[in-house]
């Protein structure tokens, strides 16, 4: 019953990796470039949500819809501002550039909210007893694993029934070609970094959800075990960043569990060097050979 | 000719850094003599010194390698906490300070080098975006890795437990009488013996800065940067990547090791949790507001940089926010097209001497 438990807290877990690896994996799919930036896009939209739920009293739902509407916002203001120069850039410019980013959120959030942890209310209350009540299953877990499969499945369709969706995979095969074909880049970017930041905000209510302490550093650390999960399930590929996430949550979950609590973070951190050792491609990812 | 002229050029550059160097530690130690520094500027020094060879160590694998790490701190604080443990087991063998600094900065800059050489493994075979996600990824588990360690030191020798649940504690080390403990796991290294001085950190930096300039002006420096302007090409003229790469990476571990330990000493409680992802940050700006590649403007970089916040209060709320926009715009400004053109308009007379130089 115990390694029941550890796995479902691990799904849910796991399902909020996956919503913010599936905003990475979009954007590494298409702009190629890691966007250090997202972990802090998820931290905004909690503390959005937390100020429309606490200081305005809107309901829930209308919060997070708020958290998403800003984020996209300042997704799209970033991309453009930061990353639409740097283009043509070196990669490690653009990576600099993306911490840059991220630094300037963590620090603005800093100076808006102050570094103490506000005390989150979580999205929905209750739990499910289950097993005559030995196993039980807060309503936030079952919310977020049912959010994160029905993101998914409406992100598989939109890339591959939709214009719009069909035009981000060109970009991500090939920008020139993509343009030549009647494809506005840019602004295929541009969305590309909107439905990561919605994605973003999203993830930001389910995790604060979870661990209610708000504070300006709470993104970070899930953005990057977020990006191990994309580059588990294969970076750009949208099953891949679910499987991915999943995974990563419950081995974190059994690792804290059953190894050791310290070291749950190191353990998440060894999985990524071992899959980028042994199939760097990831799980669900092709292997693109580099042409000379 | 134009060859022969650029690098004696360069040579003379590697003088004048070296110079400008030695002036500001006569000038310093000076006006210490002189009582005209107060006691928090005078604090400040050998942390600078430690920044100094941060910096400069770091430039060698972001500046003159082309691979950004994102843990250059997980090396500085392997090697803050070896140089402590030698530092401090070997207190009552050798009763010379600056022989025991000296014994801790080499044993920081050998463990450093160890652990550099075990990451750089893994993590060389990875390029661009995934090496440094990687460094940060080990720069990360170092910090755990040693947030769990509990070492201390009797008569038996030294005495380590490796706390993995975090149910051990310092007794568990069943040290003998007149024993002590050198690190207690999460609250780091207490009571250490603060033996860190200028004049090692300004020998540091002088060392640090014989073995980088001498590596990047060798054989084995022109190697690496080959690789970083053209991996494929460095490749297919022979130059065995990995073994180059990991010349450089070691290299810069083990200065950052001997950072560390100076910067260990400095201070007489010192937590794993002061290493982490921030500090590298830290120097990465530094690294990056001075140019890459740049060694003189490190060393630059962090001095303004690091004295910048203590001078002005106030500043000191804003200061990683102003950093954060610094690393963007200095981004911005040398690696887009257009801020590109608008610097040639602005600044023609410059452009014509680059050309014609």
């Amino acid at each position: 019953m115990e390694f029941l438990a550890y796995l479902v807290s691990g799904i849910s877990l796991g399902s909020v990796y996956a919503i913010i690896a599936l905003g990475y994996t979009m954007v590494y799919g298409i702009a190629k470039m890691l966007n250090f930036a997202h972990g802090d896009v998820i931290m905004i939209g909690g503390y959005i949500s937390y100020i429309a739920a606490v200081n305005l009293g809107l309901p829930t739902l209308v919060a997070v819809v708020c958290a998403m509407a800003v984020c996209t916002v300042l997704g799209v203001v970033i991309e453009g501002l930061a990353y639409r120069p740097l283009r043509s850039a070196p990669s490690l410019a653009v990576l600099i550039t993306a911490i840059g980013v991220s630094y300037f959120l963590q620090n603005s959030a800093l100076l808006i909210w102050g570094a103490n942890p506000k005390s989150y209310t979580p999205v929905v209350e209750g739990t499910l007893k289950l097993f005559g009540g030995q196993l039980s299953i807060s309503n936030v877990s079952i919310l977020t694993v049912a959010a994160c499969i029905v993101i998914m499945i409406g992100l598989t369709l939109f890339t591959s029934k939709t214009k719009m969706g069909k035009a981000m995979r060109a970009c991500s095969e090939d920008k020139g070609a993509a343009q030549l074909m009647g494809i506005n880049v840019n602004r295929t970017i541009s969305l590309t970094f909107a439905i990561g930041s919605a994605l973003a905000a999203i993830a930001g209510a389910l995790l604060c959800s979870f661990s209610p302490a708000l504070m300006p550093t709470t993104g970070s650390m899930p953005g990057i075990k977020a990006f191990t999960a994309a580059v588990f399930g294969g970076i750009g590929s949208i099953p891949g960043a679910f499987l991915g996430g999943i995974l990563l949550g419950i081995i974190e979950s059994l690792a804290r569990g059953y190894i050791s609590t310290q070291l749950s973070n190191s353990i998440v951190f060894a999985v990524l060097i071992i899959i980028l050792l042994v199939r760097p491609a990831g799980l669900l990812g092709k292997y693109v050979p580099e042409k000379v | 000719m134009k060859n022969l002229s650029s690098s004696s050029k360069k040579a003379r550059a590697d003088y004048f850094t070296y110079a400008g160097v030695t002036i500001a530690f006569i000038v310093i130690t000076l006006l210490r003599n002189a009582g005209s520094l107060n006691r928090s500027q005078q604090g400040l020094l050998v942390p600078i010194c430690c920044y100094i060879v941060m910096a400069v160590s770091l430039n060698l694998t972001v500046g003159i390698l082309g691979e950004l790490s994102l843990g250059h701190a997980g090396f500085m604080s392997v090697g803050a906490f070896s140089g402590i443990t030698a530092a401090m087991s070997l207190a009552n063998i050798i009763p010379s300070t600056a022989l025991r600094l000296a014994i801790a900065m080499v044993v920081g800059a050998v463990c450093a080098a160890i652990v550099g050489f075990l990451v750089g493994i893994p993590v060389l075979r990875l390029r661009g975006d995934y090496l440094a996600i990687v460094t940060l990824a080990f720069g990360e588990i170092l910090k755990e890795l040693i947030t769990c360690l509990i070492v201390g030191y009797d008569s038996n020798g030294l005495h380590v437990i490796f706390n993995v649940n975090g149910s051990k504690t310092a007794s568990d080390l069943n040290l003998l009488e007149g024993g002590r403990i050198i690190i207690k796991g999460a609250q780091g290294a207490t009571g250490t013996q603060t033996i860190a001085s200028f004049t090692a950190g300004f020998i540091l930096i002088m060392i640090t800065l014989l073995i980088v300039q001498n590596l990047v002006r060798s054989r084995t420096g022109r190697a690496i940067m080959a690789i970083r302007d053209n991996r494929i090409a460095a490749e297919s003229v022979g130059i065995n990547i990995t073994k180059y790469k990991m010349i450089a990476f070691v290299t810069s571990a083990a200065l950052a090791g001997a950072a560390g330990a100076l910067f260990g000493l400095n201070y007489s409680n010192l937590t794993a949790a002061k290493f982490d992802f921030n500090t590298s940050i830290l120097v990465l700006v530094f690294v990056v507001l001075g140019g890459l590649g740049n060694i003189w403007g490190s060393i630059i970089a962090t001095v303004v940089l690091y004295i910048l916040p203590e001078a002005l209060r106030g500043f000191a709320t804003y200061r990683m926010l102003i950093y954060a926009i610094v690393l963007i715009l200095v981004m911005l400004t040398t690696n887009s097209p257009q801020m590109k053109l608008l610097l040639q308009k602005l600044l023609p007379k410059r452009k014509e001497e680059e050309i014609n130089g």
